[in-house]
């Protein structure tokens, strides 16, 4: 018996944060300006440390302001994901669940647009403004789960099948509506049609959007994670859950709200990117063992890194022009789904 | 009657030597109605049913199919809230303690759901722990030593780091058992627990419950098909027939061959033996 410890949690995330740290360097060197991998290194370790004042390289400017945000949005984006991606497929104890799969992610988007075409008209002050489009992504995603959960029922048990195709089917259905939006209303909004329906990280955001994801963020994920022993005994089964001390209601309830916000906040600030919460959790699950303990921060953890490998690649393949970073995770993400649902069928 | 008053009066109780003399498990005219939809007719119904049974004892609730067995064992659970009357597990109404509290004194062993991941037998015993501790921790050292005494309880000691798909049903079973008991409860409930498994896994696991019935004072409620085992290990058997309670009674009082007969509606003879327990034949068509 060897049971989780702190200590072994602790390695783990530190292991994660160091690959994580040479990624962001690597993703920063890519660039119209080139810029040396140690200078890169050592002024990020400043940043880190607090002392960004003793950069004073020409080149500063370039990487903080541009390229920077975009990679603490993929870090950002890429957590968010992952750890929704691990709450559906724990909460729908389905292992092919995700928010993009499911439909989640176009709820989201359907509800961001809407956000964005309702602000000129409500007269709201610029600051609550700002936070419309998250909020009303969040209550898009959390009523596209609550309609793809209905659509996977049979006789009281979620069938897993039905619960994907459905999924399918109201992603496309999302989707039509979010093309026929985009065409038909005048927005000032000059995100386009690929931004909402593939991803894309190349949008710049204030400083509060920013903190407000941040924020927004650790408490989903701290709410997740308090209940993490709880969607390790749900996965066992929900007839054994409920002999075993876990009150049921209240964990789906509590998931579902944090996992839809955090979808919500995702897709608000980088349209739908697919495939992120599905891949993460399968190869943290691979590395680390499928404890949610472990499993919800590694995921986190490895969704950032993932995000910024993928945004990187989007921005160097087809240089000087740029791919939407949902492009290259749905390269990586469909054929691996379809591998795990053959072996599942196996 | 207060407590104090209660402990002093002595109660006949004729195995007062092996069993514990409070009452620990006191259904009280407990009914139960199920319906698909509250405007229609219940689909299935559970008369008013009682009984009591003490620490240490065996109960075993015996009946044909839809016959509500389940239904009982469920409600006794605390996992359905009855429709009428009650259901006290040392005084404490069991459907309305909270599911934490629940599981730190009822124990559930049933037909396991497929796992979705695969857990080792540790992780799995691990899980009977659950209710002890708060929601979001690390399992303690004494956590572990439960789970390990558990595991050696059932003999499955041995089987601590194989993967949960790769043991065989009678093993699971055993770890099943082993994380019911890692819950310490009060009242071990089993659900069929004998199905699936060949004859002697069926007498090693029923072994193992009398053994643990003995040593922990558990009061263990079993629901089961096997007629013969139940004669053998139980203290007192629960007769079923379509949703009614029809006899509470130590196995010599309730194997009658008339009675089982009209029950389960097959020719059968039942025979007393030395130890005053019955044997159940069923008669082939001749």
């Amino acid at each position: 018996m060897r049971p989780l410890t702190f200590r072994k949690l602790f390695f783990q995330c530190l292991l994660l944060l160091v690959i994580l740290f040479f990624v962001v360097v690597v993703a920063l060197k890519f660039g119209a300006v080139p810029v040396s991998l140690y200078a890169l290194g050592r002024d990020l370790l400043r940043v880190l440390l607090g002392q960004s004042s003793q950069i004073s390289s020409d080149y500063g400017l370039i990487i903080q302001n541009i390229r920077l945000p975009r990679i603490l949005l993929g870090i950002l984006v890429g957590a968010s994901l992952s750890v929704a991606g691990t709450s559906f497929q724990a909460l729908l104890r389905n292992p092919l669940a995700d928010p993009y799969v499911l439909g989640v992610s176009s709820g989201a988007a359907l509800g961001a647009i809407f956000g964005l075409i309702a602000e000129p008209h409500l007269a709201l002050p610029p600051d609550l403004g700002a936070l419309l489009t998250p909020v009303c992504a969040f209550l898009g995603a959390a009523a596209t789960v609550a309609a793809v959960y209905f659509l996977g029922r049979r006789q009281g048990q979620i069938e897993s099948n039905a619960l994907l195709l459905g999924g399918v089917i109201t992603a496309s259905f999302l989707s039509a509506v979010i093309v026929f939006l985009m065409s038909t209303v005048n927005t000032s909004n000059t995100r386009g049609m690929v931004f909402w329906l593939m991803g894309d990280l190349s949008t710049s955001f204030q400083r509060s959007v920013f903190l407000f994801l941040a924020a927004g963020f650790f408490v989903a994920m701290g709410v997740i994670y308090a209940t993490a022993n709880d969607l390790n005994i749900l996965l066992t089964g929900e007839k054994e859950a409920l002999h075993l001390g876990v009150d049921i209601r209240r964990v789906r309830f509590v998931v579902y709200v944090a996992a839809s916000l955090l979808t919500g906040l995702a897709v608000s600030v980088s349209g739908a990117v697919g495939y992120v919460g599905l891949i993460v959790p399968h190869v943290m699950r691979l590395l680390f063992g499928s404890d949610h303990r472990t499993l919800l921060p590694t995921s986190a953890l490895g969704g950032a890194i993932a995000v910024v490998i993928a945004d990187t690649l989007a921005r160097i393949v087809v240089a000087p022009n740029e791919l939407p970073v949902g492009a290259v995770t749905a390269v990586v993400g469909a054929p691996l789904f379809i591998y795990l649902l053959r072996r599942r069928l196996a | 009657m207060s407590p104090s008053r209660s402990s002093t009066v002595p109660r006949t109780a004729p195995e007062s030597t092996r069993l514990g003399t409070e009452i620990r498990l006191a259904v009280e005219q407990v009914s139960y109605a199920y319906s698909a939809n509250p405007s229609q007719a219940p689909l299935f119904t559970l008369e008013t049913t009682s009984f009591q049974a003490r620490p240490g004892e065996i109960v075993a609730i015996l009946g044909p199919n839809a016959s509500g067995k389940s239904t009982l064992l469920q409600l006794i659970a605390g996992v359905l809230n009855p429709l009428s009357g009650r259901i006290l597990l040392n005084g404490f109404v069991i459907h309305s303690l909270t599911p934490r509290t629940r599981a730190q004194r009822i124990a559930m062993v049933q037909q396991e759901s497929r796992l979705l991941f695969p857990a080792r037998v540790w992780e799995f015993v691990l899980q009977g722990r659950h209710a002890h501790g708060r929601s979001l921790r690390f399992e303690s050292s004494n956590d572990v030593q439960i789970a390990q005494d558990a595991l050696m309880q059932v003999g499955a000691a041995h089987l601590s780091d194989r993967l949960m798909d790769q043991i065989s049903g009678g093993e699971k079973q055993r770890v099943i058992l082993a994380r019911a008991i890692a819950q310490q409860p009060l009242l071990l409930l089993l659900d069929e627990p004998t199905l699936h498994l060949d004859i002697a896994a069926q007498v090693g696991l029923l072994d193992a419950l009398r053994r643990l019935a003995a040593r922990y004072r558990y009061t263990v409620i079993v629901v089961t098909h096997e007629l013969n085992l139940a004669a053998e290990y139980a203290d007192q058997i629960l007769l079923m027939q379509s949703g009614r309670c029809l006899r509470v009674g130590p196995p010599a009082a309730i194997y009658q061959r008339e009675l089982l007969e009209q029950v389960f509606q097959v020719p059968l003879k039942v025979e007393m033996r030395g130890h005053g327990r019955p044997r159940v034949t069923i008669l082939a068509d001749s």
